[in-house]
């Protein structure tokens, strides 16, 4: 390899720049989870934790959906379905492991109990009880464009809806659980359409936001990484990135699979934040919450998306003193912006680059 | 044996045939072009041979290897690569994430900064734009980075699509400079274009297609001064 011409060698960051840009980001995202659980969380009280919980879970949802929306430019909006999945996985790990273990599905106390690894492992399985189904949605978007893979997302998380209320009903002691035989285990135990309750309540800020930061970690490595660049390039014109060979088949269901695994633990997270779990929960109504985010924040933007997350969460509560005019006031921002910033808040960047900060998807490319 | 050889291609749109037994062949080292009208199947003869279309029936061989059927990206492993037509580019990429990602499927680090190199030696005004998007480019820089980006794939053969398509005339005579400049390095290349002067100019051998049937095949200099091609594709009586 030839030595580098001086002149590169001032092209490199100091070790100030090094600790803020490398440093800094670490930092913050290992102590948020921290900081929110055991500062922010009992500081505000019960309610805005509540809120912050639920922040936590639509940024999870929102960067995930904008790896396939907004990466690969495939247009997907069966999300909640994966979520759903997801939900009623991890909820069937805590509630019956928790009924098996401990006899009861009553929440522990005290800072990660035995039954918060529960909920964790939950999550995990969740995950990839989501990506299997991810993957089986994912194959039919190799053929399919636009509108009609939207068609075939939409009705994917129908599907899961109606398969969810035929479900057979909770079983609420341990004992009868033992006892269950095939008649009350298949289909499984998940409630069916009176949903599934009694779920214990371990979603707290430390774990949504432990799996937000890792989401918001895995979205970006996507972006940047050399290989990340083969989503964007999909996006932008298929043809041109078959053509210096890339397999888009390849890229368009990995991006399907990562997005519905993190979409399912963000369901994991969702049915332990003290909810009752409804077959409700996959219908459409509520992948559209997370399209509108993605699309608001910029599509490709993990950044955009995380604040669009953000303030569309916490915006019907913000209004909630014009009562009835509420959803008349979201529904008009929507319209404003898409009127005032159609390719959303940030399109496909990233906030920092606003303030004057090379893109550190660069470096590889800066060199000339 | 010829670097690519066609063997009765013919391919369809659902009810439409559009090549009906196209049979030509790519001699190693020659620029090769398909000259014809709109339509006549120029195109979709190229879209055959980089894997983007199926055939229905026919042969293509590349060193002698059938390569009918097989995916894109395989292709290009093998050292086929296209410059498709409308340029193709990723506009919200720089110029240099564009010709970073033309080495997507290649791990040799030190010759992939040689070909960049190349590249943007080839194209000094991409040297010029390095860091500038895609899509601010104008029509010519961005046919020159469609061009240098395929090239980062280190093609033996370099399949072009209309490279002159809503071009300059200035322009144009300067990616035709560039593609002898190329081919002279060793690369071979298909050329397909509807700039018929340029194209036979510039090529070592030509074909006619006239709507998907392939009418005439000869040397470009033959074919240059033949009365039936100076008629339908030069305008001269």
């Amino acid at each position: 390899m030839t030595p580098l011409p001086a002149a590169s060698l001032d092209l490199r960051p100091s070790w100030g720049e090094i600790a803020l840009r490398g440093g800094l980001p670490i930092l913050v995202s290992l102590a948020l989870p921290f900081l929110l659980h055991f500062v922010v969380g009992p500081a505000l009280g019960p309610y805005p934790t509540k809120l912050l919980v639920d922040v936590g879970i639509a940024i999870i949802l929102a960067v995930s959906l904008n790896i396939v929306n907004g990466f690969t430019g495939q247009f997907s909006i069966g999300h909640a379905g994966f979520m759903a999945i997801g939900a009623y996985t991890a909820a069937s790990v805590t509630y019956y492991g928790s009924m098996l273990i401990w006899e009861t599905a009553e929440r522990q106390a005290g800072f990660l109990p035995a039954g918060e690894w529960l909920l964790c492992g939950g999550c995990l399985v969740g995950g990839a009880v989501a990506a299997v189904f991810g993957y089986l949605v994912g194959l039919p978007s190799l053929r399919l464009r636009g509108d009609y893979l939207a068609i075939v997302t939409l009705g994917f998380g129908e599907i899961i809806r109606v398969l969810l209320q035929q479900t057979n009903s909770q079983l609420f002691s341990s004992d009868e659980i033992r006892e269950a035989g095939r008649r009350e285990l298949f289909p499984p135990p998940l409630g069916g359409a009176l949903g599934f309750s009694d779920i214990p309540k371990y979603g707290t800020l430390f774990w949504v936001f432990t799996f937000a930061v890792l989401t918001i970690w895995v979205s970006y490595r996507l972006k940047v990484s050399a290989a990340g660049r083969a989503y964007l390039s999909i996006r932008e014109d298929e043809v041109a990135a078959r053509s210096i060979g890339i397999d888009i088949t390849k890229y368009k269901v990995r991006a399907f699979v990562i997005a519905a695994f993190l979409a399912g633990i963000a369901g994991g997270l969702y049915a332990h934040s003290g909810v009752i779990l409804s077959p409700k929960d996959a219908g459409f109504q509520r992948s559209f919450d997370v399209v509108i985010m993605v699309v608001l924040g910029g599509m490709g933007s993990i950044s955009g998306t995380t604040l669009a997350a953000i303030i569309l969460t916490l915006l019907p509560e913000l209004l909630r003193d014009l009562q009835q005019y509420r959803l008349i006031i979201y529904a008009l921002v929507l319209i404003v912006m898409m009127i005032v910033r159609p390719q959303g808040l940030f399109g496909v960047h990233e906030i920092w680059e606003f303030f004057g900060h090379k893109r550190l998807g660069t470096r590889r490319g800066g060199r000339t | 044996m010829a670097l690519l050889e066609i063997a009765k291609l013919n391919v369809h749109y659902g009810a439409i045939h559009a090549l009906h037994d196209v049979t030509l062949e790519v001699a190693d080292g020659q620029i090769v072009t398909l000259i014809g009208a709109n339509g006549a199947g120029k195109s979709t003869t190229l879209r055959s041979v980089s894997g983007l279309l199926r055939p229905t029936s026919g042969d293509i061989r590349f060193k002698g290897q059938s390569i009918v059927g097989r995916p894109p990206h395989e292709l290009v492993r093998m050292g086929i690569a296209q410059a498709p037509e409308g340029r193709g580019i990723f506009a919200n990429f720089t110029v240099a994430e564009n010709l970073d990602i033309g080495a997507y499927a290649r791990r040799d680090q030190a010759a992939i900064r040689a070909d960049r190199e190349r590249a943007l030696t080839l194209f000094p005004r991409l040297r010029e734009r390095i860091r500038q998007n895609a899509g601010t480019l104008s029509g010519g820089e961005q046919q020159m980075l469609a061009i240098a980006r395929a090239l980062m794939t280190r093609p033996q053969l370099l399949l072009l699509d209309e490279p002159s398509l809503g071009l300059a005339p200035q322009i144009v005579q300067t990616i035709f400079h560039i593609i002898r400049e190329i081919n002279a390095s060793g690369t071979t290349v298909l050329l397909v274009e509807q700039n018929a002067h340029m194209a036979l100019h510039t090529a070592h051998y030509a074909y006619v297609l006239e709507v998907g049937e392939v009418v005439m095949g000869d040397k470009a200099a033959v074919l240059a001064k033949s009365d039936a091609v100076r008629k339908a594709y030069l305008g001269v009586a």
